[in-house]
């Protein structure tokens, strides 16, 4: 069957192949995953309460803000019609994921901010001194008061954050190769695996970095399963999405995806970390920042690839 | 009040030779900017030769009764028309997220160079005065039709009864109101 457009439709980002959403929505994407991941990864930190000593998951939690307000930066400079951003916040449409993303963000913005006032007084003896000299010590006091409670939410919060990500995508029926429910979960596990990268990276506790690097580890291969049960699910359901699956099985994304998300992305950072944990020497940054790079190349890719599958093939 | 109108385009197959007119004359009656359209034509050629079956179609937004772009919309700037089923923008409340554009099956949105989205109206403005819109009434083989199927008596309901007809990717599930007579 062959079918093409006769009267020249270029329209701008939809043809000849769809590209309405580039960079910015990848690079939102990962730091809303890596969010959830420092979120949910501090929080439970905090819920253990193992060790006196503040851990780098919990002096972390500092950087959740920024993250996000970065991401959310990046979103905005996707937006076409920037001047109406604040019309997601003038209604709520049960049916739109993107509508529940924002109001999720909204949350998890104070909510974060509360959980850094619970803790800082540990974590960053430095922030809470300056919190205290600007009058802000009753936060403090209050915060840490709700501490359990703030880090339950939040928990709840960073979860839901991170399998948004991937709802947002996975929600278009439109575009089958992100037409997969088990994207949500993929794109939580990629997020936590960013988040216990980063823990590891800055822990200076030898036993922390360790236990870090040793859920990463199991973080990367749970994804990697995912992965894979995604592209067979793919592969075996209807004409559409093998269609979808045949882009990374010889079709245009093929070496995108094996080479740089899978070996690259993926395998390369979990070996190093597995020599790491055998004793192999090797610089402390190497693997952690592997992985966050693989995922960033996974957003990247899942955006790109949803983008390229349509229902007409013209 | 009036009964809620379903309206659809029925475009015959048969009789379309794919001249363009309804491409043009969408893009005089909206103003479509430069270098977009709102309609466009497909030529298709299908089957093994020498059994070739070729048709032209003239596509445009379905205005879909189960309508993907308006529940992607995280703002209510898709919406359904009160009175009917087509499928509107408003500039207004649009923020160029383009959700609704991830979700048309059918790629048939597009940004505006102001930034908010577009597309096919159904000529909103003509049809509610009682004309056909710009496309149909354009047509040199009059293979377009116009009108409101949960009429019985419409000229789109006969020929959809007396006629086989078909609809693009019914699969999508997004029930679309743009007939293909064959
Ligand atoms: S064709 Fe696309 S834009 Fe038009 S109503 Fe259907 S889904 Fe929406
Ligand atoms: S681009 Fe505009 S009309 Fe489309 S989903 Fe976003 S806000 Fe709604």
């Amino acid at each position: 069957m062959e079918e093409f457009i006769t009267t020249h439709r270029m329209n701008p980002d939809i043809d000849p192949v769809l590209t309405i959403w580039r960079w910015q929505v990848s690079v939102y994407l990962f730091l809303g995953g890596l969010t959830a991941g420092l979120l949910i990864l501090g929080a439970l930190s905090v819920l253990q309460r193992r060790k006196a000593a503040p851990t780098a998951a919990q002096r972390l939690l500092v950087w959740t803000p920024v993250v996000l307000g970065v991401g959310l930066f990046s979103l905005f400079l996707d937006l076409e019609h920037k001047i109406h951003v604040y019309r997601f916040y003038t209604t709520f449409r049960v049916t739109s994921p993107m509508s529940w993303g924002s109001w999720i963000l909204l949350l998890v913005m104070p909510v974060s901010v509360l959980l850094i006032a619970g803790t800082m007084r540990e974590t960053w003896p430095g922030l809470y001194a300056w919190a205290e000299r600007k009058g802000l010590r009753g936060l403090a006091t209050f915060s840490e008061k709700r501490l359990m409670g703030l880090a339950r939410l939040s928990v709840a919060l960073g979860v839901a954050l991170g399998i948004y990500t991937g709802i947002l995508l996975s929600a278009y029926g439109a575009r089958p190769f992100w037409n997969t429910a088990i994207l949500g979960p993929i794109f939580l596990v990629s997020g936590l695996s960013s988040g216990a990268a980063l823990v590891q990276w800055m822990s200076r506790d030898e036993r922390e970095h360790r236990l870090y690097t040793r859920i990463d580890v199991g973080l990367i291969a749970f994804e990697l399963f995912l992965i894979g049960l995604m592209l067979i699910g793919m592969a075996s359901g209807p004409e559409r999405q093998q269609a979808a699956a045949h882009l990374v099985f010889g079709g245009e994304l093929t070496t995108y995806f094996w080479v740089f998300v899978v070996m690259i992305g993926l395998l390369l950072p979990v070996l190093l970390e597995v020599f790491h944990l055998k004793g192999r020497p090797q610089p402390r940054f190497i693997a952690p920042a592997f992985v966050l790079l693989g995922g960033l190349i996974f957003r990247f890719f899942i955006v790109e690839a949803g983008q390229l599958t349509t229902w007409i093939g013209y | 009040m009036a009964a809620k109108k379903r309206y659809a385009m029925v475009i015959d197959t048969k009789l379309c030779i794919g001249c363009g007119d309804c491409v043009v004359a969408c893009k005089m009656e909206n103003e479509v900017p430069e270098g977009f359209c709102r309609d466009w034509i497909v030529e298709s050629v299908t089957g093994v030769f020498p059994n070739l079956h070729m048709e032209y179609r003239s596509e445009r937004c379905n205005h879909c009764s189960n309508p993907p772009c308006v529940h992607a919309c995280p703002t209510g700037a898709s919406f359904v028309d009160d009175e009917s089923n087509i499928t509107l923008v408003d500039p207004d409340m649009c923020t160029g997220c383009k959700a609704c554009i991830a979700a048309c099956p059918y790629d048939a949105r597009y940004v505006r160079p102001e930034g908010y989205v577009s597309k096919c109206t159904f000529c909103i403005h003509r049809v509610r005065e009682g004309l056909d819109p710009a496309c149909v009434a354009s047509c040199p083989t009059h293979c377009m039709h116009f009108g409101d199927l949960n009429d019985p008596e419409s000229n789109v309901s006969k020929l959809l009864e007396s006629r086989p007809f078909k609809v693009l990717a019914p699969e999508a599930g997004t029930e679309p109101n743009v007939y293909y007579l064959i």
